[in-house]
């Protein structure tokens, strides 16, 4: 990989202070930092091609169109998406899951099951059970064993002629789990369920092929790839898409409106109502493109480097207990220090400098299971160094002096 | 019993405060308040008394005797506990109309409120307002 030094040039916020101490930023699970070439994307879109897109004659409208549906194509080609219009801008992966949850309703009666797993993301549960209480559909849950990992056997136990959809994330935001999706697929489609894949944690830390691994849908989000807040996308194959219904009414979205019946477009348009993100769209695309311009491999072993610095310079601290331990992890640890309380932790860490997160991180079943309170969450991205490891570790020690 | 009134024990934990020159000092003093605080009534923890809008388990409980209210309260986070503290000390022992109408500006002036992360800060507005919500409580069924 080229010099991480070099890399966090590339960072403005990376050289600022907190406290007249530098900023270590290990929160990247929530969102990542984002480089200047994403920034002055966006800079670039406002200062000199700023204009609706796909309705507009004039050059800036072409521009805007232009840039907008380039983010398309990277994106299809990062992720391996056979069709261009299988690639749907959304808010985000909560605005992607809603957009399946509900279109979902016609198609799911009371005898079905979806299943999710106990280590999604609150995201990744609350719409389906949203969508269990109005058509009084069964959820089931895969349960997870003590190191963080899935329980592959029970979940081969509870696939059934019934079962119509599993629900389930790459990679878990609070214990860093790295899922075996490609056998998780396999055992659904052999059942005829379909599956989708929340993305949010997978996408910025390995590349993966859509294509290759048959996924139904899959949703991710720029803010967590290097690229801006409140912009995403879902991916569906077309005839899945097809079969789902508008999500929003609106401009857009219509191939024509009269009062009797009004059209809808074809994909990609039908699900992309109103005027959207076009500067958060054409700054992902920039993202993507940056980070493959790092390279995904370089990032995956470099991170990779960092994850076990971490944890053996963690072990060395007395009291410390890390939530998920599985053997395929990214660089997420979940830890909690003797018996103090995680917000405890968390906001002395800020006042060295370090930000990290502290609380349930919207998985409050995972941490049911453990029976604790939260955890501090460490997580690292490929532009992190060692000594701000180094830097962190020392922090925690005085913290966990100060807490006695 | 002799209260001092709430403006003056705002001045007292202010001019407390005016001793640290480092943050290190002000969360030590903290936790330490925190450490001290009584132990909690165990009847007293119950749904009811939770206080919303913090990041910790946060339990306040009032009770009235001749005319004056009297706070305990605890949480499952130090830090949390030494804030609490702080707020018994100012509040608790006070008559329910002194306690609605006290102006609160020792948060500002200890120079906590920059150091405390929002969402701690959120949950502090949110004591200080079950605080005033008890007196309001108990000052009109007098």
């Amino acid at each position: 990989m080229k010099d991480v030094y070099k890399i966090r040039e590339d960072f403005p916020i990376l050289k600022k202070k907190i406290n007249d101490t530098d900023l270590v930023y290990f929160d990247n699970a929530a969102t990542s930092q984002t480089p200047k070439q994403v920034i002055q994307k966006i800079v670039d879109y406002y200062e000199q091609y700023n204009s609706n897109i796909h309705r507009g004659l004039h050059s800036l409208s072409a521009d805007a169109t232009n840039q907008y549906e380039l983010s398309r194509k990277i994106i299809q080609k990062h992720f391996g998406i056979k069709n261009n219009h299988e690639v749907i801008f959304t808010s985000g992966t909560t605005h992607g899951i809603n957009i399946v949850s509900s279109g979902l309703e016609s198609q799911i009666n009371s005898s079905d099951e979806l299943i999710v797993s106990e280590m999604e993301h609150h995201s990744n549960i609350v719409p389906w059970q949203i969508l269990c209480e109005k058509t009084d559909a069964k959820l089931k849950v895969i349960p997870i064993n003590k190191e963080g990992s899935l329980d592959i056997d029970t979940f081969k136990t509870m696939l059934n002629k019934n079962v119509k959809f599993v629900f389930i994330n790459h990679v878990s935001n609070s214990l860093g789990t790295i899922n075996p999706i490609e056998e998780i697929i396999e055992l659904a489609h052999k059942n005829n369920s379909k599956v989708l894949l929340d993305g949010a944690q997978g996408a910025a830390h390995f590349k993966i092929n859509l294509s290759e691994i048959n996924v139904d849908y899959y949703v991710a989000s720029a803010h967590k790839l290097c690229g801006p807040t409140g912009v995403g996308f879902l991916y569906g194959k077309s005839e899945l898409l097809e079969a789902l219904p508008p999500y929003q009414g609106g401009g857009e979205m219509i191939s024509s409106v009269t009062f009797e019946k009004t059209e809808y477009a074809d994909l990609p348009y039908k699900f992309e109502a109103g005027t959207p993100n076009i500067s958060g769209v054409i700054g992902f695309g920039a993202a993507i493109d940056y980070m493959n311009d790092i390279g995904f491999d370089n990032i995956e072993s470099y991170e990779q480097e960092l994850l076990k610095y971490a944890t053996d310079r963690l072990k060395e601290i007395p009291g410390i207990k890390i939530y998920g331990n599985a053997v395929n992890k990214i660089c997420i640890i979940s830890f909690n220090l003797s018996s103090h309380h995680p917000s405890d932790i968390g906001s002395i860490l800020d006042q060295f400098g370090i930000a990290v997160r502290t609380g349930q991180h919207c998985t409050q079943p995972v941490m049911d299971y453990y029976n604790i309170p939260g955890t501090v969450r460490v997580s690292l991205s490929f532009y992190n160094t060692k000594s701000e490891i180094d830097l962190f570790i020392d922090a925690l020690e005085k913290t966990s002096n100060m807490l006695g | 019993m002799n209260v001092e009134n709430i403006e003056s024990i705002q001045q007292e934990i202010i001019n407390e405060f005016d001793f640290f020159d480092e943050w290190s000092e002000k969360y030590q003093y903290l936790i330490d308040l925190g450490k001290n605080l009584p132990t909690f009534n165990e009847i007293n923890r119950v749904n009811e008394n939770i206080v919303k809008g913090c990041q910790s388990n946060v339990w306040l409980h009032a009770e009235i005797i001749d005319d004056k209210i009297f706070y305990t309260a605890d949480s499952d986070a130090i830090i949390s506990k030494g804030i609490i503290s702080i707020l018994i000390s100012v509040f608790s022992g006070q008559k329910p109309e002194d306690i609605i109408t006290a102006k609160i500006d020792f948060i500002d002036k200890i120079g906590l409120s920059n150091h405390l992360s929002l969402t701690r800060a959120n949950g502090l507005l949110a004591m200080v307002k079950q605080i005033k919500i008890y007196a309001m409580a108990y000052g009109s069924k007098k």
